[in-house]
């Protein structure tokens, strides 16, 4: 059973190829993962591609519907909306983007570093994240929003420090199952530092679950900012914001429901191809989400 | 032979490998257990031995199956039967007692209720008298306050409490056969002893079967009657007791029964080389051709049938009558010896701990609490290149102790010194580089103690690296000298734990601790986790590494025969107070710690002519006595009131020898004596 014979290669690369073929090789993940790159590649080379400008208006032609010249219609400014759905994510992936990988960091190294020193600190500590998650979100977050203003540099720290909050959570419990395993003991005993601890038997351990975890951040970063723009306080206008597309074309909905159809299958998709990658990516790390209490 | 009860025919079991191929698991077995006959299946971990038994039941494990032949039970093919005929039988007429009882049982219902459940669907006893009979087949289990014992949940019994239990439900059913899985593994000595004796009575009482699992060859010689030898998932031997575990004609039976330390033999056991293929691994010849001393060309070749022989037992070999050139005896080498030196390796000062913390309202009032040491006044020298051997059963502080001298636990109490130095600090993180780099800690459990996301090269580089500043090219070259110095190749380096096997990764283990040159190495039964052949290998090293090095090892074991097998001198625990210590040969011999002479009847030896003595209940306690004798609760010589108020005086005996008893070393020596007569007699 355990026996090998051929000397492996154990390069991180190697692990990392191992992985990816496992996610592609099954079929959440092939899917999953080609939304997400779909979305990615066209956020990246859209402006280069769009038919209109997404400024340009016409008063002649308001909310008409899907045609040859406009294939989603325009809106109620004359718009292109096929034009200003293409360039609707680029906003949210560059903030998400950016957000995302902050609040993993911050939030993993906060949890793994906890669960690690253990104790009343840690006890502690955790109740006030409790008492922090049980505030409904987009209410903190509208406070932190009005209080400094809108815009890229406010939103990126406001999603980054909001979603590096339960973050924590995930990566203190993963990091108590490794805590009291024997190799972490022989650290110690061998006098290695704190840092030393988490970085190098900690941090490989938890990693997968961090991994994981950030991909199912990124979505819900991603429906919390639109939600944001839906509301007013994300993407200013003009610059197209699939959040922003909804909130403006729904009161059209009835009789022009292209204006909304578009960007919300947009950002759908993106959020399911997310979903769908984090899930195989799960599976194929060995961490089934299914099996742990959802935080 | 009439229909047999349980007949196994040419049976053989695989899985799907990764590229599609078939690799068998069990191969061509035919096994067949008569009414009341006990067979016990032996191997090591991975032959198929559990396999084998729960395919008596017609049960697999996830993604096994069925390659060929057919399992009968009462003339039942048990592949073939409907869920619920299967349901009827298995926990019925056939019943299953596993390794680890306390994780079978329900957690959240009363022990009564999972034994009247038991009763309804197993039996015919009518409802009304199932809490009755319930309470009966506690008694019959030998438990103590049956009625009480109903109303507990299975976390408020002992290991052994549980395992008996265990066995009350299995029998609920009046089942015709049993079938255990190591029933006994991870169980103390002594409760084990008891456990054995129990199913052996039963057994003989109700005429019941046993098939019965085990790596033990002690638990097996002491309850069946034929045993099987199992090896890549053949019978390799198949006989009688007597035949297998005295002069078996097998060169793999020769060789696990020589690597078991023996309590009779202070050598140490010879070590059976080399690793069982992988399923699918064995080529055309014998399975066991690449282990075998006695391997001709004739055995890489051709497999081997299983033949039988004119004594009566059958067995896979073409070879079988030079089988005897392997030795059982042990040409095993003695303990080394190392000169001693002035200064004493490791000595402990009226060491205590305790596992309590005072609350925080004692702290805020700054009361002093009344604290019950886990461990206390320990007093221990170890000299320089000197194996002291520490046992006792579980809970007896044995495992706190190490970790108090690697600094994992901070103690309440005295002081801890390495080589003759100033005290060592009570925390880990307070110690000096030179104070942590002497002294060296290793773990039971190799899955456990190597962080599995590190290569072999990581994990060595570690202690190279934090204690002598190695790097590049240096670094590499030492990591491969220590790797060379555990047996390991180089090429081991680039590999992941999960890719060695259990006593590699061991090997591994004990290679970090030597990279950090340690004056003082702990071993915290480092061998438990292992099988006994790969055993034999590991205290052959560490026992190699003390005559090279000059270490001095503390070899933590609840394994008697181990610990003498390495050990120059033994300290005998009892609830984390010392009862006995001094030369392991005069720890080992009469007069003895009434404790210790309760552990030493308890062993059981692979032989079939020797038996236990039960001395004392297998009562597990959960704390110390506050007052007196520790043992006062269990001891079988106890003198009066005199053992439960005071604390017992150390009796000095020859040679450094010492035990804390109120008996007087002589009065011992006649006490111990008169009961050894009376046995002969």
């Amino acid at each position: 059973m355990n026996v090998t014979t051929a000397p492996q290669q154990n390069t991180r690369l190697n692990r990392i190829l191992t992985v990816l073929r496992d996610v592609v090789s099954r079929p959440s993940g092939a899917i999953g993962l080609s939304l997400v790159v779909f979305h990615v590649v066209l956020a990246l080379v859209s402006p280069l591609i769009v038919p209109y400008d997404y400024k340009a208006m016409n008063s002649a032609m308001m909310l008409t519907g899907p045609e040859t010249a406009h294939w989603l219609g325009t809106d109620h400014l004359g718009r292109d909306v096929f034009t200003r759905v293409l360039l609707g994510g680029r906003e949210a992936l560059l903030v998400t983007g950016i957000a995302t990988p902050i609040a993993v960091s911050w939030g993993g190294f906060v949890g793994i570093f906890f669960g690690l020193i253990g104790g009343r600190v840690d006890e502690v500590l955790m109740r006030v994240v409790d008492a922090f998650l049980s505030l409904p979100w987009i209410l903190k977050m509208l406070v932190l929003i009005v209080t400094f203003g809108t815009g890229i540099e406010v939103l990126i720290p406001t999603l980054a420090f909001f979603y590096g909050i339960p973050v924590i959570r995930i990566a203190r419990a993963a990091t108590h199952d490794v805590v009291a395993r024997d190799f972490v003991a022989a650290s110690r005993a061998r006098g290695h530092g704190r840092m030393t601890i988490i970085q190098r038997e900690l941090l490989p351990n938890v990693l997968d679950t961090l991994m994981v975890e950030g991909a199912m951040r990124w979505s819900w970063m991603l429906l919390a900012f639109s939600s944001l723009s839906f509301l007013g306080f994300g993407v200013s206008p003009p610059t197209p914001d699939w959040g922003l597309m909804i909130a403006d074309a729904r009161g059209f909905m009835s009789f022009a429901p292209w204006g909304v159809l578009g960007p919300v299958i947009a950002l759908s998709s993106l959020i399911i191809g997310i979903n769908l990658t984090a899930d195989a990516l799960a599976k194929a790390l060995g961490i089934d989400r299914a099996q742990k209490a959802p935080v | 032979m009439s229909t047999p009860l349980i007949d196994i025919r040419n049976i053989s079991v695989g899985f799907t490998g990764k590229s599609g191929e078939t690799l068998p698991v069990l191969r061509n077995i035919d096994l067949r257990v008569g009414e009341g006959e006990s067979i016990g299946i032996v191997g090591e971990s991975g032959s198929g031995k559990s396999t084998l038994a729960l395919a008596a039941m017609g049960y697999l494990k996830r993604g096994l199956r069925l390659l060929n032949g057919a399992v009968a039970f009462q003339g039942q093919d048990m592949f073939a039967q409907s869920r619920r005929e299967l349901e009827h039988i298995r926990g019925g007429e056939l019943a299953l007692i596993p390794q680890n009882s306390g994780q079978s049982l329900t957690p959240t219902l009363r022990i009564g209720a999972q034994l009247i459940e038991a009763l309804r669907l197993h039996s015919d006893v009518p409802d009304a008298k199932h809490t009755a009979k319930a309470v009966e087949l506690l008694g019959q289990v030998r438990l103590p306050d049956p009625d009480a014992i109903m109303t507990r949940f299975p976390h408020e019994l002992s290991g052994g409490q549980q395992q008996r239990v265990a066995i009350a439900m299995a029998l609920a059913g009046e089942p015709h056969a049993l079938l255990l899985d190591e029933p006994t593994t991870g169980l103390d000595v002594t409760t084990q002893a008891h456990i054995l004796e129990l199913l052996r009575d039963i057994a003989r009482a109700r005429g019941m079967a046993m098939v019965y699992v085990s790596h033990d060859l002690g638990a097996i010689a002491r309850v069946c009657d034929h045993v099987v030898v199992m090896y890549a998932g053949e019978v390799v031997l198949q006989g009688t007791t007597r035949q297998v575990l005295t002069a078996p004609v097998h060169p793999y039976a020769r060789g696990l029964l020589a690597s078991i330390p023996k309590l009779s033999d202070p050598r140490l056991p010879v070590a059976l080389d080399g690793t069982p293929p992988a399923p699918g691994g064995a080529g055309a010849g014998c399975a066991f051709v690449d282990r075998c001393a006695l391997a001709q060309d004739r055995c890489r070749s051709a497999r081997p049938e299983l033949t039988p022989q004119p004594g009566g037992e059958a067995v896979r070999c073409f070879f079988p009558e030079q089988a005897d050139q392997i030795s059982l005896a042990g040409t095993g080498a003695e303990p080394a010896k190392v000169a001693a030196a002035d200064e004493p390796a490791l000595r402990l000062e009226d060491l205590s701990i305790s596992y309590s913390q005072p609350g925080v309202f004692d702290k805020i009032l700054r009361r002093e609490t009344a604290r019950v040491m886990t461990v206390d006044g320990i007093e221990i020298t170890v000299e320089k290149g000197e194996t002291l051997g520490l046992v006792g059963e579980s809970g007896s502080g044995k495992s706190t102790i190490l970790k108090a001298v690697a600094g994992l636990l901070p103690p309440a109490g005295g002081q801890i010194s390495v080589s003759g130095g100033a005290p060592l600090a009570r925390e880990v993180e307070y110690r000096s580089a030179d104070h942590l780099r002497k002294v060296q800690l290793i773990f039971q459990n190799p899955d456990d103690s190597l962080n599995p996301r590190h290569t072999i090269a990581e994990i060595l580089e570690q202690p190279l690296k934090l204690y002598f500043g190695l790097g590049g090219d240096a670094l590499y070259q030492r990591s491969a000298e220590i790797l060379e110095r555990v047996r390991l190749g180089a090429h081991y380096l680039d590999r992941l734990p999960s890719q060695l096997s259990g006593g590699e990764k061991q090997r591994v283990a004990i290679a970090r601790a030597f990279a950090a040159e340690p004056e003082l190495v702990l071993c915290d039964e480092v061998t438990s986790a292992l099988d006994v052949s790969v055993q034999a290998a590991v205290l052959d090293l560490l026992n190699d590494l003390k005559a090279t090095q000059g270490t001095t090892y503390v070899f933590v074991s609840h394994d008697l025969a181990v610990v003498r097998a390495l050990s120059d001198r033994v300290a005998v625990l009892y609830q984390g107070r010392l009862c006995e210590i001094g030369p392991s040969a005069s720890v080992y011999a009469t007069p003895s710690h009434p404790y210790t002479e309760v552990l030493l009847d308890a062993v059981l030896e692979p032989d079939p002519d020797t038996a236990p003595t039960l001395s004392a209940d297998d009562v597990v306690e959960m704390s110390p006595p506050a007052r007196g004798c520790p043992f006062q609760r269990r001891c079988p010589r106890k003198i009066g009131a005199i053992c439960d108020t005071d604390t017992p005086p150390w009796q000095q005996g020859k040679d450094g020898h010492a035990i804390r008893c109120h008996h007087a070393v002589a009065e011992l020596s006649r006490l111990q004596g008169v009961q050894t007569k009376e046995q002969v007699s």
